[in-house]
């Protein structure tokens, strides 16, 4: 390891990037693939079912089946379609979702590397920035599909993402308003303090209102108006076949994932628990690793409920959806900032 | 590395820039919208070489994220998606090229007229969130408040503009 | 080159997009200058043309909605007259 000290530090500062970098992009792609089992043997289990369970032990191997699938399939391009944006549609929808990853704290440290891909002041802004880029990839599959059900998945998407991305923004405030900082490290330091420092119990209408928006900007039911099968017969990836349509698929997950780490890095700590000392950076390589564990455990947790929610909710209808957006959401995300900066006003 | 990326970043500006003004390959406003797109984010990565985080950050949420996908709503909702190609005015493309022309060089005589350094004391400024935020509601307060008074008159008006059976 | 588009273009759609072009351009300029001159008043000027200009692109839209059912066409050419 002494060629490592050697390096100087540009070098060292890259190779280390590089390498989070790397292992952050594989580690979502696992997840992925095994957020996709997890939620088929959770829907098998909630409309009892078995679910897949015949590729290697418990149905493990499942992810590794479908992706096989996936590239044998024909790569089949419809006559009717626009080329460039069916080409284009597929890969920009997944970027956001790795794009996301890159300034959330997924550790404390090893070593002396803080686990975060890039430690931006301006955090959580630039994840909305990237959230509302999350958009195109939709509208543009509704648009290079040429054909009417893709075409209103994506003018009902671009309406969706739009207003919830107010609500979820105007949800976002009052955690900087305490915080005081938009640095997600920060914020995460500012939660290690017990159980009761999580911004979850310290703001829970925010922690509501952005769980609620989080649903809307992954399209999950019961906002799932986009793909909505059974009205628009899957919405705007009905064109879609083989590993295009598997990418599609993918993204959906991995934004599910990345929205599952806003939430848990923003409201519920992040890497910390409140006990055993847990909530300070690591000491050592061991206590590093378990901080990253926890981590992924608590986004677990939250994939899950978006994916029990999935199973026990029916789908909104489309002008309930804008109505619950724009005339209960924005209305009580403003009221919350106007309470909390009363609050805060009254206590200094 | 600055440089380049600066370089870099300025070429795929322009470069987008041009091609959502004009685009020989296609008729079609998806793609001006799209290469539109790329021009602000390529110009939100220059803010962020000069500094202006917050700015860059909202360059891309305002325009990308809403300005963009309202263009493109729009377009979807007219339904035009190839332009008609109509006749080619000569005489207005000159008179276009000219008056552009003009303004180009006008620009590059001033700037090359301008003899004075920037002052160059102190550390180069970063447009923190915090910093612009205290000189927002002091400085600026007055501007601040005439803006969120013209967001609430465009607000209203397009709700009046867009109703469907306007009285 | 703004400007060119809004002088060459016809269609409605594409002469906004060349004036959020222009508008940009100045938003550049305002953060050069803020940088070179170390002050930050220029990015506060940046945030105010942003804002103003997203109130315009929401007026423009509508009004461009609004002509589109009157006149079913997007062309610059097809709104000369003054009575709808």
């Amino acid at each position: 390891m002494t060629w490592l000290n050697q390096l100087d530090p540009t070098w060292q500062f890259l190779l280390f990037s590089a390498l989070k970098v790397g292992v952050a992009v594989v580690a979502l792609l696992t997840l992925v693939a095994y957020t996709v089992i997890l939620e088929r043997r959770l829907a098998a289990c909630i409309q009892d079912r078995i679910g897949p369970n015949r590729v290697g032990p418990l149905g493990l191997l499942q992810p590794l089946a479908d992706g096989v699938k996936s590239f044998l399939k024909e790569d089949f391009v419809p006559g009717h379609v626009r080329k460039i944006y069916f080409w284009l549609a597929p890969a920009l929808i997944m970027i956001p979702a790795l794009l996301t990853l890159a300034v959330i704290p997924f550790g404390s440290r090893l070593g002396s590397q803080p686990l975060v891909i890039a430690d931006l002041n301006v955090g959580i802004l630039y994840t909305f920035g990237i959230v509302s880029l999350g958009v195109y990839g939709i509208v543009l599959a509704g648009y290079a599909a040429n054909s009417k059900y893709p075409f209103l998945g994506g003018i009902r998407s671009t309406a969706q993402m739009i207003s919830y991305e107010i609500a979820m923004g105007l949800a976002v405030i009052p955690v900087f308003m305490l915080a005081g900082d938009l640095n997600l490290s920060r914020i995460i330091d500012y939660q290690s303090h017990g159980l009761f420092s999580w911004l979850a119990f310290k703001l829970p209408v925010s922690f509501v209102l952005f769980g609620i928006t989080a649903f809307a900007e992954t399209n999950r039911t019961p906002f799932d108006m986009p793909e909505a099968e059974n009205e628009l017969a899957g919405g705007y990836n009905v064109e879609y076949g083989s590993m295009k349509f598997a990418m599609f698929f993918m993204a959906e997950y991995a934004n599910m994932i990345a929205v599952s780490a806003m939430i848990v890095t923003l409201f519920l700590g992040g890497w910390t628990l409140p006990w055993f000392g847990l909530d300070r950076p690591a000491a050592n390589l061991w206590v590093g690793l378990l901080q990253v564990g926890i981590f992924l455990g608590k986004v677990a947790a939250w994939v899950s409920f978006m994916i029990w929610t999935r199973w026990m909710l029916p789908r909104f209808r489309y002008d309930q959806l804008m109505k619950l957006g724009w005339e209960r959401l924005i209305p009580v995300a403003l009221a919350n900032i106007v309470g909390i900066a009363v609050w805060l006003w009254m206590k200094s | 590395m600055n440089e380049i990326l600066f370089y870099s970043l300025a070429a795929l500006t322009l470069g987008c820039g041009l091609l959502v003004v004009a685009n020989p390959f296609s008729r079609n406003p998806v793609t001006s919208a799209m290469f539109l797109v790329m021009t602000i984010l390529s110009l939100a990565g220059l803010f962020v070489l000069l500094g202006a985080f917050f700015l860059a950050a909202v360059q891309v949420i305002v325009y990308a994220g809403a300005v963009i996908v309202l263009f493109l709503f729009v377009i979807m909702l007219m339904g035009s998606h190839e332009l008609p190609r109509r006749a080619f005015h000569w005489l207005l493309a000159a008179a276009a090229c000219l008056v552009t022309g003009a303004l180009a060089a006008l620009l590059l005589r001033l700037l090359s007229a301008l003899k004075t350094q920037p002052p160059a004391v102190g550390a180069p400024v970063e447009g923190g969130t915090a910093l612009l935020g205290r000189l927002l509601f002091t400085d600026y307060l007055l501007p601040f408040e005439v803006v969120s008074v013209v967001l609430l008159v465009a607000m209203v008006g397009v709700i009046v503009l867009s109703r469907k059976e306007a009285a | 080159m703004g400007l060119l588009g809004v002088l060459m273009r016809r269609s409605v759609l594409l002469i906004y997009m060349s004036l959020e072009l222009m508008l940009n351009a100045a938003n550049l300029a305002w953060v050069a200058f803020s940088h070179f001159n170390r002050n930050l008043d220029g990015q506060v000027m940046v945030f105010f043309i942003v804002t103003v200009a997203a109130a315009e692109v929401a007026v423009g839209l509508a009004l461009m909605v609004a002509l589109f059912r009157q006149r079913q066409s997007t062309q610059a050419e097809d709104f000369a007259t003054m009575k709808l």
